[in-house]
């Protein structure tokens, strides 16, 4: 009993509805003339009203307003434009100063390293120079000895040979006879002794 | 009586009867609501256009991005020569967009629900349309009905349909307000009595349906200001740049 009530409430009900709008809907008020020319006056009013106060007063200001953004917006970009381009070019000078810096560090540095490459020479010119010289004095010196050695031998070998021959015997003994035997013998061996 | 989907779009005198000679302007509900639709417009835009700062503010952001939504609008539709009828098409499209609005809020009234209003409207326009096109190209505004490149047996049939569609244009563009403005709200109202006589147990069905349609709705409210913005912009164009 109770769930079919509640059934025909739910499904039914609409019915009802449809009644009681068939027996209160006296056709569309759209179309009842009654207040039209009210409708058409209070339109042209308000409407007209309202075109006039937003054309001349409101939408110049709101024009306005957005042309005075863009002028402003595109100032900034300019000057942001005009400065990104300065930076650049100090950017630039900066690079260029840079660059040429290190050319002149590179350009001192070669000089230093030839001046000391030249210095170097030089003095090492000057050792072998004086190397050789001393090199030269030495052999001048060694030559020397060389040449006199024989002759000095030879004075020895006579002295000695004179005092052998004084003690051994007993007798003077003329020197130049012994040193020309020296000689002799000298000559002989020299090639034995000193060329070598 | 609240259960009628229509009696909410009665008209009703507020105040005393108003007549001048036969005519009966007496203040009704739709004035009242077209003057607080047009109040509320200009009270927004003058508080969006007030202050000009650089970052705006919100009713001011409102105010300039409505501006160049229409003005958008306008340029794509009927391009640069339709410059000096802005204001109009604002105007326009702000009213019905606000009146539709105005109408979403429950207890209150829908002026665009109305054919006279709509129809008001777009014979205004429609005559406002043909008088720019006559001025601007004189009887070579008649070439709009002879479209190019229509093979010359055609013609005839062509320009008759294309007369009859032109002279249908007011009709189309209030019809086509005034009846989803009154469609949409006449369902809100079933649906919402429905909600009443099914009462705790049935009642959740049509309530959200009412939900729903409210979106819907709101949705269609813009749409149809859109639509009717943009179709006087088509026509406005059709005025302006003779293309047949």
């Amino acid at each position: 009993m109770n769930k079919k009530k509640i059934f025909q409430i739910v499904f039914f009900n609409f019915l009802f509805i449809g009644k009681v709008i068939a027996a209160e809907s006296g056709g569309m008020p759209q179309l009842n003339p009654e207040f039209w020319i009210s409708q058409i006056f209070w339109l042209i009013i308000t409407f007209g009203f309202l075109y006039i106060v937003l054309s001349k007063l409101i939408l110049p200001k709101i024009s306005a307003n957005l042309e005075l953004r863009k002028s402003q917006i595109s100032d900034n970009i300019e000057a942001a434009d005009k400065q990104r381009e300065q930076s650049d070019s100090k950017l630039k000078e900066y690079n260029e100063i840079i660059l040429k810096s290190k050319n002149e560090a590179k350009n001192i540095f070669n000089q230093a390293r030839e001046e000391a490459i030249m210095g170097i020479n030089k003095k090492k010119e000057n050792l072998d120079k004086q190397i050789d010289e001393e090199i030269k004095k030495a052999e001048d010196e060694i030559g020397k000895l060389k040449r006199n050695a024989p002759e000095k031998i030879t004075k020895i070998a006579i002295e000695t040979s004179s005092e052998l021959i004084k003690k051994l015997i007993g007798a003077e003994v003329n020197n130049s006879s012994i040193s020309a035997i020296v000689d002799d013998l000298s000559k002989k061996n020299q090639s034995k002794y000193y060329d070598n | 009586m609240a259960a009628n989907p229509m009696t909410q779009f009665e008209v009703y005198r507020i105040g005393p009867e108003i007549k001048v000679g036969t005519f009966d302007i007496s203040f009704t509900n739709a004035s009242l609501f077209m003057i607080i639709s047009s109040l509320a417009i200009l009270i927004i835009f003058n508080l969006g256009s007030k202050k000009n700062s650089l970052i705006p503010n919100k009713l001011q952001l409102m105010a300039e991005l409505s501006y160049t939504f229409v003005a958008k609008m306008i340029g794509d539709t009927a391009g640069s020569k339709a410059r000096p009828y802005f204001a109009f098409i604002f105007s326009l499209f702000m009213f019905v967009l606000f009146c539709n609005m105005f109408g979403m809020i429950p207890y209150t009234f829908t002026v665009t629900s109305h054919i006279i209003v709509t129809f008001v409207l777009a014979s205004f326009i429609f005559i406002g349309v043909t008088i720019i096109g006559f001025i601007k190209h004189g009887f070579g505004y008649l070439k709009l009905f002879v479209p190019s490149g229509v093979p010359v047996v055609l013609l005839p049939l062509i320009v008759v349909i294309e007369i009859i569609s032109y002279l249908s244009r007011p009709i189309s563009l209030s019809v086509r307000l005034f009846a989803n403005m009154m469609a949409g709200h006449t369902m809100m109202k079933v649906f919402g009595g429905f909600v009443i006589s099914l009462g705790i147990v049935g009642g959740w069905l049509p309530l959200s349906f009412s939900v729903a349609l409210t979106g819907l709705e709101i949705l269609v409210a813009f749409l149809q200001a859109y639509v009717f913005a943009i179709l006087t912009c088509i026509y406005l164009n059709d005025a302006l740049n003779l293309h047949h």
